[in-house]
């Protein structure tokens, strides 16, 4: 029975991964952890204390308001930087890419095989943030078990169009321009440190636009609660269109790339 | 019907405006080492992309083994052994993982692809490495490892794009003798090149290209004999008096190249040649006899020297 050339593609990942497995599974531990105890605890202690909190979040703390809202944030970042560098390698450095392709192998296989492999490290990753959450009373919840999956389709709602952009691009020269101006913002405005109803009404539209805040809406409303069938579809509904949007994406750069 | 393993007519690949290819013809026959001969930029890179199928052609008519790579790209590619310019290795990989990832793109199954792999870098000298990475590997071992790797699914036909470029004459020799026994197994070779040596070390049957054109076609010893004669005497009188003996050089030879230090002259006896030319007290700084050699032909059809 032939293997799919998606998975047989996604062999090698599994293969350069059995490499860095030890770092990468600690780091899917601690760097949430790390959050979780600075801003979580930190400003937590602050704002639960404060006036206004219970008309915002009702009855959540902030800790667990903002704890959710990790299992989409770490999966974004550490997707994001996993479809610039590692990816231009395959295109420009070790070009390991375009031996691919002198094979039986196709640019639409490689991009179907980056579902598999960013899928793959998104798991690792929000399944970490899962175990974290899973340690603290408020936010310990049947819920974690369905927002793994909620935050790999963020993880690949943003690795599948960067990695459309990695494809087209010579240097790298841009990349670390894609974390400060794509991803941060969408971090620091996309509802995962306060509700994007506290933001101008402007901002607030923008917001609804960006994967992030469906993502975080998806997971918060998964471990919390509160959150009715027709807007869980529709978040993941728009997920699904940026994983579309960017396989397509990927499928039309990586043919012109590697078949020139 | 198409005939020979590759046959290519009116072949084209332009990039915007400039071409690389200019609509070239020609037929590989099987188990033939045909080589494409040129300059850098002569357009045989994008010609051997194109007959690996990574590469559409903009226009003419290519076939291999009968298919066209428009619509049978997958199954073509399953037929060739690719060596790049430039090694595509996993450089964080071992050498057997390199070799058992690639069989995997062949769907070749993993005892399959073990078996083969060990054989394989047996054939390169390469067994004792298997388990070692790929990074610290020497230029001509890391060549070895891309030839086991373009050899795991027993092409048909082996494509090799510069072989021995980058490579100590040491590593090249290796390399060819390596050539040279899948040649006699009967294996199918094109290859570039822009080495006279190789191309006549190794290739049956080559093309000599150049701006994108075929300018000779023939086995590297009928375009010797076509384009040069069989000795060449080459002169040097010091920088800026060669020119000076250019009609001394004419007389006694059937024809002369003159090059920025010295001058060829093309005879069928270079002792002979310049025994007249001493009898004449038309005495060189050095001179040199030597067989001519496809780098003649190249002067000849271009008036370039090929590496310059």
């Amino acid at each position: 029975m032939a293997t799919p050339a998606a998975v047989r593609i996604a062999e090698r990942e599994l293969l350069l991964y059995r490499r860095i497995w030890r770092e990468n599974v600690i780091g899917a531990f601690v760097q949430p952890f790390l959050y979780l105890v600075g801003v979580g605890v930190g400003v937590g202690s602050l704002v639960d204390d404060g006036g206004g909190r219970a008309e915002i979040l009702g009855d959540v703390s902030y800790f667990a308001f903002y704890a959710t809202a990790l299992l989409a944030t770490t999966t974004m970042f550490n997707t994001s930087q996993e479809a610039l560098w590692p990816t231009m390698d395959g295109f420009r450095w070790s070009n390991a890419f375009r031996g691919m392709i002198g094979t039986p192998l196709e640019p639409r296989d490689l991009a179907t095989a980056f579902l598999l492999t960013f899928g793959g490290r998104a798991l690792i990753t929000s399944s970490g943030v899962a175990c974290v959450l899973a340690l603290f009373p408020s936010t310990r919840s049947l819920g974690l078990v369905g927002a793994v999956p909620a935050a790999v389709l963020c993880g690949l709602a943003f690795a599948m169009p960067i990695a459309a952009w990695t494809g087209s691009r010579d240097v790298d020269n841009t990349f670390p321009a894609i974390l400060r101006f794509v991803v941060m913002p969408m971090f620091l405005f996309g509802g995962a440190f306060y509700p994007v109803e506290q933001l101008p009404r402007a901002l607030e539209t923008v917001a609804w636009f960006t994967p992030l805040w469906h993502a975080i809406e998806l997971c918060r409303g998964l471990v919390l609660g509160g959150l009715d069938v027709g807007s869980a579809l529709g978040h993941v509904g728009v997920l699904g269109l940026y994983i579309a949007a960017g396989w397509i994406a990927c499928t039309i750069v990586f043919d012109r790339r590697l078949r020139p | 019907m198409h005939e020979g393993v590759i046959a290519a007519t009116g072949l084209v690949k332009r990039f915007g405006d400039l071409v690389a290819v200019g609509g070239i013809d020609f037929t590989v026959n099987p188990g033939e080492a045909f080589g494409f001969l040129g300059p850098n930029g002569a357009g045989k890179t994008s010609t051997m992309r194109m007959i690996g199928c990574v590469s559409p052609p903009t226009a003419g008519d290519l076939h291999l083994f009968g298919l066209d790579p428009r619509h049978d790209g997958r199954a073509i590619r399953a037929r060739l052994g690719v060596v790049p310019q430039m090694d595509q290795l996993d450089n964080e990989l071992t050498v057997a993982e390199n070799l058992l990832i690639y069989a995997r793109y062949f769907d070749i199954d993993r005892s399959e692809a073990r078996a083969r792999a060990a054989d394989l870098l047996e054939f390169v000298q390469l067994r004792e490495r298997s388990d070692s990475k790929v990074e610290p590997l020497s230029g001509g071992q890391k060549r070895r490892v891309s030839i086991a790797r373009s050899l795991i699914n027993d092409p048909d036909v082996l494509i090799l794009d510069e072989p021995t470029t980058g490579l100590d004459p040491q590593a090249r020799h290796v390399l060819w003798d390596r050539l040279y026994q899948l040649k006699e197994q009967g294996r199918t070779l094109v290859l570039t090149t822009h080495y006279m040596d190789e191309a006549e070390q190794l290739c049956d049957r080559l093309v000599v290209m150049d701006g994108g054109h075929i300018v000779a076609e023939g086995s590297p010893q009928s375009l010797i004999t076509t384009y040069a004669t069989r000795e060449v005497l080459e002169l040097r009188f010091g920088r800026g008096r060669n020119a000076d003996h250019v009609a001394d050089a004419t007389a006694v030879g059937e024809r002369v190249e003159e090059l920025p230090d010295r001058l060829l002259v093309y005879t069928a006896d270079g002792e002979g040649s310049l025994a007249t030319l001493r009898n004449r007290n038309i005495v060189p700084d050095s001179a040199l006899v030597r067989r001519s050699s496809l780098e003649d032909v190249f002067l000849r059809l271009t008036g370039r020297t090929l590496v310059d």
